[in-house]
């Protein structure tokens, strides 16, 4: 008769790995925890010397924040400024890939539209606002083409930097492997080239949200960057603090869901973030 | 060229391929004012192995991308089977020096069934494809795994059925086992006789290393130090297999081989004004490692 202990194999390798990495995301998220509770420390200290005119204490900003909460005004305010971000910025991957993608590809487009490329990123949004609402009103369209005009840009110029770095090695494999112009175009430097996409796509997310605030700065009703430019008539510094800070977490909450999403959904094209 | 061997897709091994033959007529290759090749012309018979050897930067690469199509010739022509090279085609496969020419995004499978799947064969002909070719390459268990997973020596195997799944009528191969360890170098060189018989087709395959050439080749060509890079000499390989590169019979051939790759490595040293005594000196050693590493080293243009 033979016994066979089972328990005596080792724990796999992966457990094992999976462990470890939950310890790590444990360190980091009370670091995070820490860092934030320093922060609210110092700004509490601030507050308590210039008094409420100047710096709203946390637990002030934090009761403006229930009283916009509770009237509404702050779940407004996140849903314009959100779908005005995500329209503007989703037009501005949906336009910036392709059109990267074409520059990268082609020497002569690339060469007609650089100069423009390299003219308009200089020129802020907030310097355009005038001429949207002049030309676009003062509708939702003005907002979210300035939101798109802050991130078309950038996507181009990830873009097509991605297409110009896709390894000789594989344009030729694929060449001799049979593949035609489209199809190398589709199936080596599309996906080569997504890592800088992605990149190009984060980059404009983080524009947007410094765009959204100049894009509501005329006749916008509700919006964070409304919200912000409003407060100041009514001498409001809590509710600034309140939009401010709303800004700031809501840019954080996107930019990790893209991350997130991206890095489970296109790991297999090398997006690690 | 691709015509001829979808006219016969019966016949026995599947597609009834033969190896082409290769014809290169006076073949010049420049890069604006770099003349990296200068008239070569070489016969490469249907079904023959020939090695392209020589000091790295002497050019070999680069003739090998004229026949692959991905560069023209300044003059001269190059033909296979009587037509001409006017671009990339699936009927000459090109195995990369580098494993970095693998779709990493894609799955060992998918990346051997890419040439099938360009050329519109159906789905099951593309998994057959890919099943066959990585069955000879002994990897069928690694089809679902990405090229990041495995070892240098997989993905070169990786890159060689990919480029057999296409069934090509010549396989240029670029110092392929160039970047891989001694060991795994080794047994690469010893399945690439067996890959090589069982399909038959006309290889091209440039080297700097005298052993390889000497394990592999039916014939060696032996290339000039660049720029404007000729073949210096051709050398049929008589041996029986399987083959030792350190036997008796294949000693002669080494010496040969040995002391033209060395005339060549002291010429580079020369014009790049290096001491030509230590130019001397290296040519006493060059094939026992050393210097065909170092005359490996000399070259400073680009090999491509």
């Amino acid at each position: 008769m033979t016994t066979v202990t089972v328990d005596a194999t080792p724990k796999p390798r992966v457990e094992r790995r999976a462990s470890r990495a939950a310890r790590l995301g444990l360190r980091t998220l009370a670091l995070y925890a820490v860092s934030v509770l320093i922060g609210i420390g110092i700004w509490q200290l601030l507050a308590m010397r210039y008094g409420a005119s100047l710096v709203a204490s946390p637990s002030q900003t934090l009761s403006a924040a229930g009283e916009l909460a509770r009237e509404g005004t702050l779940t407004n305010s996140i849903l314009a400024s959100s779908r005005r971000i995500l329209i503007g910025w989703g037009l501005g991957l949906a336009v910036g890939v392709p059109a990267g993608l074409f520059i990268g590809q082609i020497k002569v487009v690339r060469q007609l539209l650089e100069p423009y490329i390299e003219f308009f990123r200089f020129i802020p949004p907030i310097a355009f606002v005038t001429l949207a609402v002049v030309w676009l009103g003062i509708g939702e369209s003005s907002k979210v083409v300035l939101i798109f005009y802050t991130s078309v840009f950038i996507v181009i110029l990830n873009t097509s930097a991605g297409v110009m770095a896709v390894s000789e090695s594989k344009l030729r494999a694929a060449a001799s492997l049979g593949a035609n112009r489209r199809q190398i175009l589709r199936g080596v430097v599309l996906p080569s080239t997504v890592p800088y996409i992605i990149t190009g796509a984060r980059l404009a997310m983080g524009n947007s949200f410094l765009t959204i605030v100049s894009a509501e700065i005329v006749a916008a009703q509700v919006g964070l960057g409304a919200l912000i430019w409003t407060s100041r008539n009514y001498g409001r510094i809590d509710w600034v603090f309140v939009g401010i800070i709303t800004l700031g977490v809501l840019g954080f909450v996107f930019d990790r869901v893209l991350r997130i999403v991206a890095s489970r959904v296109l790991r297999r094209y090398g997006v690690k973030l | 060229m691709t015509k001829a061997i979808e006219a016969d897709p019966t016949s026995a091994r599947a597609d009834g391929r033969r190896g082409a033959s290769v014809r290169v007529d006076g073949v010049d290759i420049r890069f604006g004012s770099f003349h990296a090749v200068r008239d070569i012309s070489l016969d490469i018979a249907a079904g023959e192995f020939l090695c392209l050897l020589g000091p790295s930067g002497c050019g070999k690469s680069t003739l090998l991308s004229a026949l692959a199509g991905f560069v023209r010739p300044y003059q001269g022509s190059l033909t296979v089977d009587g037509s001409p090279v006017t671009g990339p085609d699936p009927d000459l496969g090109m195995v990369f020096q580098s494993s970095e020419a693998l779709f990493d995004w894609l799955t060992v499978g998918q990346n051997v069934a890419f040439g099938p799947r360009m050329r519109g064969r159906s789905r099951a002909e593309q998994s057959a494809l890919a099943d066959e070719y990585l069955g000879l390459v002994g990897l069928r268990h690694c089809a679902g795994r990405f090229p990041g997973q495995l070892s240098g020596g997989m993905r070169q195997r990786v890159q060689i059925a990919r480029v057999l799944a296409n069934q090509p009528r010549v396989v240029l191969m670029d110092e392929p086992f160039g970047a891989l360890d001694a060991q795994t170098r080794q047994v690469m060189q010893e399945e690439m006789t067996r890959i090589r018989q069982a399909t038959g087709c006309t290889v091209v395959f440039v080297t700097h290393d005298i052993d390889e050439a000497i394990l592999l080749a039916d014939r060696v060509a032996v290339m000039t130090a660049g720029p404007a890079a000729s073949i210096k000499a051709v050398y049929p390989v008589d041996l029986p297999g399987p083959r030792d590169a350190s036997a008796p019979e294949a000693a002669e051939l080494r010496r040969a081989l040995r002391q033209d790759i060395g005339e060549e490595v002291r010429k580079a040293l020369r014009d790049q004004g290096l001491d030509p005594e230590l130019g001397t000196d290296l040519g006493a050693e060059v094939g026992t490692g050393l210097g065909t590493k170092l005359g490996a080293d000399l070259g400073t243009e680009e090999d491509r």
